[in-house]
This record gives C-alpha cells, sequence and structure tokens, in this order.
C-alpha cells in the first residue's frame, strides 16, 4: 500500500497561499494549514475594537481559507519567540519596520519543526518570484529555504517552475508540469487560477497582513521604542499601538485617546494599569497615560483631555483622574484650544 | 466526560481561537469547553475553527459583553 505524503502549508488568509495549498492537494497529497500568530496580525483587530466596524462582516481570512480548501489549520501562538525576529533581524528592515526576509525564514523554519513533530513530508508557501520587494525575490527565496532549514523540503507551487526542483518533485510526490511558473508583481496569473478553482470572495489586503509594513504603526512603535530607551514591547504594548490617537506632549509621557466608543470599551481594560482621565462634565474619550506624570503633567493631559471631549468649547470641563493604585482626584480645566497642540506632538 | 472553562476574556481574535484550540488537544470526544470570551470576532472564529477540526459548538451566548461559547470535541479529536 502506499504511503499518503502529506504536507503543511502556511495559510495567511491571502489568495497565494490558499491557491498553493489547493495546487498541491490537486495532486493527491494530503494537506492541513498553519498559521503563526505574531500579534501584529491585521486580521480583524480594529474590527474587534472599533464599534463602526462592528456591523462589518468579519471573519477570519486563514479559517476561510482553510474552511474553502476543506482542511485543517492549526493556528500557532508566536508572539513571544517573534520579538527577536523584530527586534534583531539578520537582514533588516524593508520600508517600514517590517522584517519580511527574517520574519519569513522564522516562520518556515517553525513549519519545518512542526512536519517533523508531527510526520508530514514537506512544507507548502504561496510565495512568487518577484512578487514582494524584500521576501519574494528570486535571490531570497533560496536565503528562506536554506537559512530556515526547510531545503528541499520548502516546495512554492505557484512558481516551482522558475525553482530547482524540490525533494516533492525529485521523488515524484509532486509532478512538476502541474506545478505553476508565476512570476512578479502581476496578479492576474493567481486570479485566473482563483476562478478555475471557483474561489471567490478572497481576500487580497492592499497593505498586507502585517501591521509593520504599516508606516504610521512603524512610526508609534519605534517612539514606544526611543522613549523607553528599549527595544522590547509585549502584546499589551503593541495591541495598544492600534488603538486610538497617540499624543506625545512631553518625552518622558504619551497619551492614548479613545476615538470612539469600542476603543473606549478597549482602553477600559487597561485602567488598572496606566494613569487614566475621563471628561465627568461632558461625554468624551478615556484617556491612558503611559509614562511619568508630575501634577503639571496631569493637568496638561486633563486639558487634552478635555479638548477631545463634547466640551471643546466649553469654559471648563470637569474631568476624573484615576491612578491604578485607585486613588482618583477630580479636576476643572480649560480646553486646550487646538491651535495650541502642535503637529509634533501626534505620533 | 469532563468539562473545562477557558478564560479568554479581553482577548482579541485569533487569541481566542487559539486558547480553543489548546484547550480542546487535551480532551476527548464529548469533552466540553465553555470558552469566555468579549472579542466578538468569536462568534465568527470559533464556530469556524470547530467546523474545520470536526467539533460542535452546542451554544452561543452573549449577555452584555460577555459571550459564551461552548464547544463539544468531536470524534476525529
Amino acid at each position: 500500500m502506499t504511503r499518503q505524503i502529506k504536507a503543511v502549508a502556511l495559510i495567511s488568509g491571502g489568495l497565494d497561499s490558499l491557491l498553493a495549498a489547493r495546487v498541491v492537494m490537486e495532486q493527491g497529497v494530503h494537506v492541513e494549514g498553519i498559521n503563526f500568530y505574531t500579534g501584529f496580525c491585521v486580521e480583524g483587530h480594529t474590527h474587534a475594537i472599533r464599534k463602526k466596524d462592528r456591523d462589518r462582516p468579519k471573519r477570519n481570512n486563514a479559517l476561510w481559507s482553510a474552511e474553502q480548501l476543506g482542511i485543517k489549520l492549526h493556528i500557532v501562538d508566536i508572539i513571544d519567540e517573534y520579538k527577536d525576529v523584530v527586534i534583531n533581524p539578520k537582514h533588516g528592515y524593508g520600508s517600514n519596520l517590517n522584517p519580511c526576509l527574517d520574519c519569513k525564514i522564522f516562520m518556515v523554519n517553525k513549519a519545518r519543526e512542526w512536519i517533523e513533530a508531527n510526520g508530514f513530508d514537506f512544507i507548502i508557501t504561496g510565495e512568487v518570484v518577484g512578487q514582494r520587494p524584500m521576501s519574494q525575490r528570486k535571490d531570497t527565496l533560496p536565503v528562506i529555504a536554506r537559512d530556515s532549514g526547510a531545503g528541499e523540503r520548502l516546495v512554492r507551487p505557484l512558481c516551482a517552475q522558475n525553482l530547482p526542483a524540490t525533494l516533492a518533485e525529485t521523488e515524484g510526490w509532486l509532478d512538476r508540469e502541474k506545478l505553476y511558473g508565476f512570476n512578479g508583481r502581476s496578479r492576474k496569473p493567481q486570479i485566473a487560477l482563483a476562478r478555475q478553482f471557483g474561489f471567490e470572495d478572497f481576500a487580497q489586503p492592499a497593505g498586507g497582513c502585517c501591521f509593520l509594513t504599516d508606516k504610521q504603526y512603524s512610526v508609534k512603535l519605534a517612539d514606544l521604542w526611543s522613549t523607553r530607551g528599549t527595544r522590547e514591547y509585549d502584546l499589551d504594548d503593541i495591541m495598544l499601538l492600534k488603538v486610538g490617537r497617540h499624543l506625545r506632549p512631553r518625552p518622558h509621557f504619551k497619551l492614548i485617546v479613545g476615538r470612539e466608543e469600542g476603543e473606549n470599551r478597549f482602553l477600559e481594560g487597561y485602567r488598572k494599569r496606566f494613569i487614566n482621565i475621563i471628561p465627568t462634565s461632558h461625554s468624551g474619550p478615556l484617556v491612558l497615560l503611559d509614562g511619568e506624570a508630575g501634577a503639571d503633567d496631569i493637568e496638561l493631559a486633563a486639558r487634552l483631555t478635555a479638548r477631545f471631549s463634547q466640551g471643546r468649547d466649553a469654559q471648563h470641563v470637569t474631568v476624573s483622574v484615576s491612578r491604578p493604585e485607585g486613588e482618583t482626584e477630580s479636576l476643572e480645566v480649560v480646553p486646550m484650544p487646538s491651535k495650541e497642540i502642535p503637529e509634533a506632538w501626534y505620533v | 466526560m469532563s468539562s473545562v472553562t477557558v478564560d479568554a476574556r479581553n482577548l482579541l481574535c485569533p487569541m481566542p481561537v487559539i486558547r480553543t484550540q489548546d484547550a480542546l488537544a487535551g480532551l476527548q470526544a464529548g469533552d466540553v469547553a465553555e470558552v469566555l470570551c468579549t472579542d466578538p470576532g468569536v462568534v465568527h472564529d470559533i464556530p469556524a475553527w470547530c467546523r474545520i477540526h470536526g467539533h460542535e459548538v452546542s451554544s452561543i451566548d452573549q449577555q452584555d459583553d460577555l459571550i459564551t461559547v461552548t464547544v463539544r470535541v468531536g470524534n476525529s479529536a
């Protein structure tokens, strides 16, 4: 009896990984999916937080892909291990704080460990030569295979015909002629193949699936590192960078200002960790103060909080200032006029 | 048959799914996990994960901001 060949596919939720897995399944290979959660994944967070987004249809695209394919999906929390990739990328960053090449090496390496632990034969990715400027170039694809340790067990079905044969082809597990030779940034071949397979409504995120590719997010992360004097973070730090307006009126503290009800509700969960300010005489945002603050700083923060409240044009606004240890005081302040808020305070 | 409670409150997806997945890994077919969540995304994500892994979502109960998803472990576990 012939042994069932098994492969694990890195499923991001995008079209390429969906197609890559399907191309291999067409050849009778048993495929399961693996999806890595770094904490920076765009997937659904702002939808979960922002009230105005809650009415939009929401789905986890990796799970959606797995359902379309009819395969299991293993979601792996790599938040802690991933820090070293973000903080010390051997191959450097892309245009923002996106360590794309190191990221792909790391994920393929984790997939290699997974197939060894679970008795699978090879790894599938949706990479295409020339598709992305950092991690999907002709010269970097071999680096991923080499540095991840996956070597010949890494198969890129969408561009395999442009690359040397892998173990799956030389062993006869896959027919190279039934793989593809996609190349470059055009999405037309993938969209045509999706149609051929009957996939509709697939995700094509314009900015990729990672917050680290986002310029504004990267600026906030760089600000966090530079003001703390250390390139460290925890999950709460990187989640809070996704929420609210961030203002740094002084080097030693910044404010995170909820922009609407959903964000305020999310920030509520952090009131025991930060000094927090909320208007009581008018409706307005919950504001977290991240850093050290003296009495003058608290007053400045209170005036800024008042500025973002419904009392922005009132003569005075009363705010409640609560400290993590439970102490609460009430302050009456003059809202800061918007023209007095330097643009440079906005992170 | 055993029953476990998974506390995934204040976690955003996919963390509640990961917590569910990890909890179910130690259970037998027919066992039940009650997953406590606050991210509204779980009403889509946990059932989707259960469908592809052969588990059954027995109920989804929402009271104010607390969402309780009850999952019965399937035979493929």
